[in-house]
């Protein structure tokens, strides 16, 4: 039964993969093809972390989220992002969070279909309704990207607005401050011993 | 490709992180959850920014975005494994020490 209904979930995401990059193919060519190809990437991996009974094999299925975002910042001409994307996301907080998966126990028993199905027809209809709204009263600049000008894709340019003093240096050293205090601090919590957490009980303070 | 598209696909990363989020009892699907939102919100940045003019603001807080995920992500981690230590669990609702 639930050997079967992987599969099912399995088949249901190539036919997911192929109708997406067909619809992209038959929109807009070569581009719509790379961009169903993303799209079905993000939204796939996330369905299927979100499906999986181990935790391991939903970490994994982040990869594909986080490499089909990727894919799609490259597609929007923010080739820099992409590779930032890939390099701290899947180099970095993947195998953190797989240090998290081999560090808790597993616990087989813990998805619940109807809690799923539950939680997608209520967040759904809740984006549906959003959407539709957004769709009919926004104001879209509905030029496809195939007209926009090409983009501005020198990673000069970054590096550039990082430093400039009228642009994002002091965003970029208190970037910098953060990762270096959260780190530190992640550091500190992470190695505290048990005996930390147990007040003292010496009774030489409080009466 | 218009910005609908790109919008679209950023709203369904963003319902299915809630939905990790809420329908999942384990604490390290939260974090799932929230990097998926991230990733989500980092979709809606860049695409604006490409639709809008192609200026650096977009993709500079896009960067901005990532690097508050990586501190994020070794916090969160820090504070998942002092959670599993103090009460042998991974659930959420099982961190309940104030309550009476």
């Amino acid at each position: 039964m639930a050997d079967k209904l992987q599969k099912a979930f399995y088949g249901m995401m190539a036919l997911f993969l192929l109708a997406m990059m067909g619809w992209g193919a038959s929109s807009a060519g070569a581009q719509g093809l790379a961009f169903g190809f993303a799209a079905a990437l993000t939204i796939g991996g996330s369905l299927m972390c979100l499906w999986e009974r181990s935790v391991v094999r939903s970490a994994f299925a982040l990869m594909a989220t986080f490499g089909g975002c990727a894919f799609l910042y490259i597609l929007l001409g923010a080739d820099f992002v992409g590779m930032a994307q890939i390099l701290i996301y899947v180099g970095g907080i993947l195998a953190l969070l797989l240090f998290g998966v081999m560090l808790s126990p597993p616990d087989m028993n813990e998805r619940k279909l109807s809690r799923i199905g539950f939680g997608v027809a209520t967040i759904g209809l809740g984006v549906a309704w959003v959407g539709g709204k957004v769709a009919t009263t926004a104001a879209w600049a509905a030029l496809p990207i195939e007209e926009l000008p090409p983009p501005r894709t020198r990673a000069e340019d970054i590096g550039i607005a990082f430093i400039a003093p009228d642009q994002y240096v002091v965003a970029f050293e208190l970037a910098a401050v953060l990762l270096t205090v959260a780190l530190v601090a992640a550091v500190y919590i992470a190695r505290r011993k048990m005996s930390d957490f147990i007040p003292e009980t010496d009774g030489t303070e409080g009466a | 490709m218009g910005l609908g598209a790109y919008i679209a696909v950023s709203a369904a990363l963003f319902a299915l992180g809630i939905i990790t989020i809420a329908a999942r009892r384990n604490i390290l699907y939260v974090l799932f959850g929230i990097e998926m939102i991230l990733n989500a919100a980092n979709i809606n940045f860049v695409a604006f920014n490409r639709f809008n003019g192609d200026g650096m603001d977009g993709r500079m807080f896009a960067i901005f975005v990532i690097i508050l995920a990586a501190a994020e992500a070794a916090v969160a981690l820090a504070i998942v494994l002092n959670v599993y230590h103090l009460f042998s669990s991974t659930k959420p609702s099982d961190v309940d020490l104030l309550r009476e």
